[in-house]
């Protein structure tokens, strides 16, 4: 028996469907791999975009700046418009006597409070903790309203005003960071200590705060990064003062200070001050930032 | 046998002692919450509730109507987030996943200091560098090619609505990018590969697969930008030309409520006193709703780890 084997591929149904499958799955692909390519060209194009203004507002930060900086400009206190050769002298001593009297109130306090947020839990700690969330994205015009409210309508304009201001700027980001730190200390630690008879207080002292040390630093150093930037809350707490003031209950001078009301003046020394102001400004910023990294690096690789 | 001495505070002592911490640290938030309510309620009381969405502002008149700087800064915010959104989503993405990754922690990093740059120099280099800029080319290029939407009408001042969008859109981008790309980093990265094995684009992994995985913290990263945005103060007082009239040009100067009493606050007695600490309130009303939404949102995304510490 002679069985046909004659088998015509081009014109076979089955075959054929298949084929057009095939077409369309190869277009297809290459379709998608033409979108793909557009999308991903898009999302580096639009990397792009954000680089230029943020390498453009560094760049002209230190071009302009630098020129400003003459022993001068450290050493001298602000003048007033029409006067050439002022400094930024009282603005800087202002804004770091703000920032240590800060500091030293909102470290202590905010710590505590990260510790308790770490070792309870509940509603209360719940409500506190939401509290500190809410409380690091409020304008901080509104803390500076605060600040007005609370201590200048009693005790006029000062510098522990602006603390006081600043302050409250940091404390809720240090709640935060303080707790994320304690948090990640392995319960095993504190057990050990707790089996050896020590008290909690001992142990928080001894054990929690030496281990959570890296993430402590980084959190308080961003803080108080975040807080020497400030410029609203100080505008309607320390008022601005054009003359040297070491007093803090006196009104003070800031670096931000300084940088918002040269900017709008028409004279060109004083927008040169401004932008040297800027960069001294982002040289402590950055070096803050940087420095909170690079110690808890060190830190933790003490540890290990 | 004697026991020793026990060193430290008692138990009950040391939890007293951060109970009593936690305890100033909300009273001094229940105590700034109501401090500005009570401060604003002399403007409620004299001019009722309805001057908040009233047009005019005329202290010398008596007049303290809000809605110009509402509309100021709502629309500010939204030209700040027209940008940002997409640039912003992008350069994470970027970022997270299409970066070598030999160069993906120093332009990490460089984010995240970047996010650390005071607004006032924000401001200063917006109104020193980008006003002239904007005064000389951009705005009379965007009136001649968009002139016909009628958004660009007026002169080319150079500061204005716009500029202050710009500098808030530079402001916020950092921030943004940082805490997107964080949470589009964590996304399980078998579901990644599956989707490869599955035949995947890259593009399609990336939009099908990674943004919708980190879709709630981007979210709640955007909420938290325009948080920052609403509520700027000085790098907008600085560029916005501080109007007290509604603005009917993308051009035109305006004000935001945080620009408003900045502008005004060293003058203010009585009524137009209480006007600005009613127009923090609102500030504070809209920045706190906008706050408590972006960390709920962020909130059932990621449980802690770099997300919050960013945000922070």
């Amino acid at each position: 028996m002679a069985t046909t084997l004659s088998f015509d591929a081009s014109s076979d149904p089955i075959l054929q469907r298949r084929r057009e499958i095939q077409g369309v799955a190869t277009a297809s692909l290459k379709r998608r791999k033409v979108y793909s390519k557009i999308a991903v060209a898009v999302c580096w194009a639009f990397l792009g975009i954000a680089i230029i203004p943020l390498v453009a507002v560094v760049a002209y930060v230190v071009i302009k700046g630098l020129p400003a900086w003459n022993p001068d400009f450290f050493t001298h206190v602000t003048t007033p418009e029409g006067i050439a050769g002022g400094g930024v002298w009282n603005a800087i001593v202002g804004t770091a006597e703000i920032g240590i009297i800060a500091t030293g109130v909102a470290v202590p306090l905010g710590l505590s409070c990260g510790l308790f947020l770490a070792e309870s839990e509940g509603k209360v700690a719940g409500a506190v903790r939401f509290t500190a969330d809410v409380m690091t994205g409020v304008p901080s015009i509104t803390i500076g309203i605060f600040g007005y409210i609370a201590i200048v309508k009693n005790f006029g304009y000062s510098g522990l005003a602006g603390a006081f201001a600043i302050g409250i700027v940091m404390l809720p980001v240090i709640v935060r960071a303080g707790e994320t730190a304690f948090r990640g200390v392995p319960p095993t630690l504190s057990e050990a200590a707790l089996a050896l008879g020590a008290r909690k207080s001992v142990i928080a002292r001894r054990v929690v705060v030496p281990a959570a040390l890296p993430g402590v630093i980084t959190g308080v150093l961003l803080a108080v990064a975040r807080g020497l930037g400030e410029t609203a809350p100080l505008l309607l707490t320390v008022f601005g003062n054009q003359y040297m003031q070491w007093n803090p209950t006196k009104p003070m001078n800031a670096l931000t200070l300084v940088i918002f009301e040269n900017s709008s003046q028409p004279y060109a020394d004083l927008i040169q001050v401004a932008w040297g102001a800027a960069l001294l400004l982002m040289v402590v910023v950055l070096v803050l930032s940087i420095g909170s990294r690079v110690t808890a690096a060190v830190l933790r690789r003490e540890k290990r | 046998m004697r026991r020793g001495r026990r060193f430290g505070l008692s138990n009950r002592a040391y939890w007293g002692l951060l109970v009593g911490m936690a305890a100033v640290f909300v009273a001094l938030v229940v105590w700034y919450l109501v401090s500005i309510v009570v401060q604003a309620r002399p403007a409620f009381s004299t001019l009722g509730f309805s001057w908040i969405f009233s047009k005019v502002w005329d202290p010398t008149h008596g007049r303290f109507g809000l809605l110009p700087f509402i509309l100021g800064t709502f629309e500010t915010t939204a030209i700040a987030l027209v940008l940002a959104v997409p640039i912003g989503l992008g350069t994470a993405i970027a970022l997270a996943h299409l970066v070598p990754d030999r160069l993906r922690p120093p332009l990490s990093t460089a984010v995240e200091l970047l996010a650390a740059v005071p607004s006032v120099v924000y401001g200063l280099w917006g109104l020193i560098v980008l006003a002239p800029v904007f005064r000389s080319t951009v705005e009379p290029f965007l009136s001649s090619v968009l002139g016909w939407t009628g958004l660009f009408n007026g002169p080319s001042d150079g500061v204005g609505l716009l500029l202050a969008g710009v500098i808030l859109f530079v402001m916020v981008l950092p921030t943004m990018v940082a805490i997107s790309r964080d949470v589009l980093a964590v996304v399980p990265v078998e579901q990644v590969e599956g989707a490869l094995a599955l035949g995947a684009t890259k593009w399609q992994v990336l939009r099908k697969v990674v943004v919708p995985g980190a879709r709630t913290g981007i979210l709640g990263g955007f909420t938290l930008a325009m948080g920052r945005a609403l509520g700027e103060t000085v790098a907008v007082a600085l560029v916005i030309g501080n109007s007290p009239f509604i603005a009917h040009s993308v051009k035109a100067p305006a004000a935001t409520l945080a620009s408003l009493i900045v502008n005004n606050f060293g003058e203010a007695t009585g009524t137009e006193l209480a006007a600005l600490f009613g127009a923090a309130l609102v500030l504070l009303v809209i920045g706190i709703s906008v706050n408590a939404l972006a960390r709920v949102l962020v909130k059932s995304t990621v449980r802690g780890g770099a997300a919050s510490v960013a945000v922070a």
